[in-house]
């Protein structure tokens, strides 16, 4: 496929907020389900395993019109769960045979309750992860709690989901989680050829399509970017982060690059680059599964960090590893994990020298010039100081 | 005015309240010399809070939630949190924290004007909010002292399961009890702590008769803005002790006086001779105004007769309590159980009970902007309950802590309509013949 063609489609995917894409692809199949999961992870492979579809549920953004989800919610908390209420209480989500709602915060996680008022017929699981990362006492609570959605998924689908059923998924999200990688490393070498925007559509796509299409999809959009020679630009190298929750409008990612930042690393649909490494697939699939989430899982707001020293470690070595000159905090109005942990890290960043710039968004945020401006001072302060 | 006997001397003669003001007084003379006496600081938080377990080890414990509370009624909080919004904390974020981290950077003056010292152990209760996790993190930036992380699961479908239950033990065998032991020093004795297990479970007891003394026409207590007084020892730094059980048993005895005399309850202002309407709370209440909001209330003849803050350090009134036979299993299910850690339909089960159980009249909503953990679902709530009970709802938004979020005028407007409204549903000839 083209470059074009890729980018288009998932464009398509990412504006349809009817999820027509949900319904195509159950009509393709006698029995199908598809379950809906918030922001920032669940363990999809157990979904897939149960031969469902895994769809991601990122909010409204700025497209969608919130008229009932505004009496739902105060105005003093975050939008994603009142546009996420929106797209449920107009029946865009109808086609969900369940949700999943991670421990992202308290919003959401109240959010599960209010799904269990409102849609007291479909499946609503509220998915506590581990905050203690010790196998003998997390991990075993972990797997627990891995088998009771193994469990639930196995009856709302009426069949069993095997092992092998188990190691096929893992191994499909194995080569998945590869080929971000490999995406993520390729726009880190030569940002210029990899728009921050595309990179965030493809991985919305990831948030809808079938794993292995998505991995193609990848593949196929790395081989078409490296065809295309795209201009380089003098522009910083910065990392972004934040935005793990409540999704950023795709201006303010132009607007970023257009102020003179290219974007070599970020926290998009952190579900998809959870796990830091391959999960094995021999052995007890779910134990491994939760080895992996409590011994190589990112560092992020949702997550307690145990030792002070290591506050901060993840987001530094993003910056040396991708060779970052600066870091944007990005984060979501009232979304307390975000805005609690910024201080912290932008201490960390301080004693390494490295410089940042923070501000705030909504998904609908419509005003782009004082980030474009915000944005547009760091990066010439940056080439400033390098220059110095 | 609806009330008799103005004199607020009279309020404060009452035996109970003479003995929670000297424990809490001792307390924070306690802490202030914790280090020059030899003895070690523990922080933590109010919901889940392990005081028993702490008092194993010797610890003079200290509450950060209610050092806030403190300051946002000295009219503290409202500096402390310009402090920390110039240091660089979001105007966002959860204003107990900011308090906090304000009080720090000031010199942590304690309510007795006397700097807290540096805690040695920060113990990170993560019970039915998320904004615990940060704020302790922010707390161990700062102190760089030893942090043990309990984390306790979320009841989302409404039941403890046993997974939640041993994650929870487990936690305290492996990581909460040996660092508790590390830093105090002491090793951990669990016949000690069956001992304050049994203390507790008498105080709550009597807490639990005292809150539901409320049943009673006219009600002899009000159960928000006097029960939270009455919380006060049992939900910090002295569950477990044998002051407190006297301390509750001094309290039951004023209610059953006071009942027996067919008495409201005590305000600032003296008791309140006459019972107008019945209300269930949702939610904290504020701080930085706290006498002037209740003002708004008994001027009304407005008793509130159950509420979920005086819930959120446990919930006592649905059969827990605290079993010395099973310790750590009881630690848990404590911590499982406080009211946060509960889903909305469970919150929306107990509160449609309250209204039932209490009698109310109305169900009102005091949706606080720092707090996600309550807020994020209350508008939902409330619908749900006016529907289920019939009866109208009210809404209104303040803070905890920061003084910028409570508009007097605007509260007071708000809460008269309610009260009228609440009036005339009561005189339509529907309603009345229904009751
Ligand atoms: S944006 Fe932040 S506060 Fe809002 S739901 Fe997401 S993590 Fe929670
Ligand atoms: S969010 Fe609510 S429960 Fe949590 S610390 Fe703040 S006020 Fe307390």
């Amino acid at each position: 496929m083209a470059l074009d063609e890729i980018v288009e489609r998932c464009q398509d995917l990412y504006d349809d907020l009817d999820f027509k894409y949900i319904k195509q692809w159950k009509a393709a199949g006698s029995g199908r389900k598809a379950i809906g999961h918030m922001p920032v992870y669940v363990p999809r492979e157990i979904v897939h395993a149960a031969g469902m579809l895994p769809v991601g549920i990122l909010g409204g953004g700025d497209q969608l019109d919130v008229i009932h989800g505004d009496a739902y919610y105060q105005s003093y908390i975050c939008r994603i769960p009142r546009s996420t209420i929106e797209l449920a209480v107009t029946g865009r989500l109808d086609e969900l045979d369940g949700m999943l709602f991670p421990s992202t915060c308290d919003v959401i996680r109240n959010l599960s309750g209010m799904w269990q008022l409102k849609f007291p017929d479909k499946l609503v699981r509220y998915f506590d992860v581990p905050q203690n990362f010790d196998l003998d006492v997390g991990g075993v609570f972990y797997t627990r709690e891995l088998q009771l959605l193994r469990d639930q998924l196995a009856e709302l689908g009426g069949r069993e989901i095997t092992d092998d059923d188990l190691r096929a998924s893992i191994a499909l999200y194995n080569e998945n989680r590869r080929a971000i990688e490999a995406l993520y490393a390729y726009r880190s070498a030569q940002p210029g050829q990899v728009p921050t925007p595309e990179v965030y559509l493809l991985m919305r796509a990831g948030m809808i399509l079938p794993v292995d299409e998505h991995t193609r999809l990848i593949h196929d959009y790395i081989a078409a970017a490296k065809a295309v020679k795209r201009p380089v630009r003098d522009n910083c190298r910065v990392v972004v982060t934040g935005l793990f929750c409540e999704q950023p409008p795709l201006g303010l990612l132009k607007s970023i690059e257009m102020a003179g930042c290219y974007v070599v690393d970020d926290d998009f649909m952190l579900v998809a680059r959870w796990l830091l490494e391959d999960v094995p697939t021999e052995g007890d699939p779910l134990k491994n599964l939760s080895d992996a989430f409590i011994t190589y899982s990112v560092e992020t707001s949702c997550k307690y960090v145990p030792v002070r020293e290591d506050k901060g470690k993840f987001l530094i070595e993003s910056v040396r590893r991708n060779r970052a000159e600066g870091v944007i905090f990005a984060s979501p109005s009232f979304c307390d994990p975000a805005l609690l942990d910024r201080p912290m890290l932008q201490k960390a960043l301080t004693a390494q020298g490295i410089p940042y710039t923070a501000f705030k968004y909504a998904e609908n945020s419509g005003q782009m010039q004082p980030i474009r401006e915000q944005a547009g001072t760091f990066a010439d302060s940056i080439k400033l100081w390098s220059a110095a | 005015m609806n009330t008799a006997g103005t004199n607020p001397g009279d309020v404060q003669k009452e035996e109970s309240m003479l003995l929670q003001k000297a424990m809490i007084n001792a307390n924070y003379d306690a802490l202030s010399t914790a280090h020059e006496d030899g003895n070690k600081i523990s922080s933590t938080f109010v919901p889940g809070n392990l005081n028993e377990l702490l008092m194993c080890f010797d610890f003079v414990r200290n509450l950060p939630e209610i050092n806030a509370l403190q300051a946002g009624m000295r009219k503290k909080s409202g500096a402390y949190i310009m402090e920390a919004e110039r240091s660089g904390h979001s105007e966002d974020v959860c204003t107990y924290v900011k308090t906090d981290l304000g009080m720090m950077s000031k010199g942590q003056v304690g309510p007795n004007g006397k700097p807290l010292p540096t805690p040695d152990v920060l113990l990170l209760s993560y019970t039915g909010c998320f904004t615990f996790m940060k704020w302790f993190e922010l707390v161990r930036d700062e102190y760089g002292c030893e942090t043990a992380m309990l984390h306790v699961p979320y009841q989302a479908d409404g039941k403890i399961t046993d997974n939640m239950r041993q994650f929870v033990v487990m936690q305290l065998k492996e990581h909460v009890i040996p660092t508790l032991e590390r830093v105090s020093g002491i090793k951990f004795d669990i016949d000690r702590l069956r001992e304050y297990l049994g203390e507790s479970a008498k105080a709550e007891d009597n807490l639990v008769w005292v809150l539901q003394s409320a049943k009673n026409k006219p009600s002899p207590i009000d159960a928000y803005f006097g029960a939270i007084y009455y919380c006060g020892p049992i939900f910090s730094a002295f569950r477990g002790s044998k002051e407190t059980t006297a301390y509750y048993k001094a309290l039951r005895r004023e209610v059953e006086d006071r009942i027996e005399k067919g008495l409201g309850p005590v305000t600032p202002e003296g008791l309140l001779d006459e019972e107008r309407i019945r209300l269930v709370v949702e939610g904290p209440p504020n701080w930085t105004h706290f006498r002037d909001f209740w003002k708004m209330f008994y001027d009304e003849g407005v008793v509130v007769v159950a509420s979920s803050y005086t819930k959120v350090g446990g919930v006592y009134d649905f059969g827990f309590r605290h079993d010395p036979e099973h310790p750590l299993e009881t630690l848990a299910d404590y911590c499982l159980g406080c009211y946060t850690n509960h889903s909305l339909p469970s919150r929306v089960d107990m509160l449609c009970n309250y209204m039932d159980e209490y009698e109310a009249d109305g169900f009102l909503v005091n949706s606080i902007k720092s707090c996600n953990s309550f807020s994020a679902g209350q508008l939902l709530m409330l619908r749900e309950i006016e529907e289920r009970t019939g009866k109208p709802a009210g809404f209104i938004e303040t803070d905890l802590v920061d003084p910028r979020y409570f508009s007097p005028a605007n509260v007071k407007n708000r809460l008269e309509s309610y009260f009228q409204m609440i009036e005339q549903k009561r005189l339509r000839p529907e309603d009345r013949s229904a009751a």
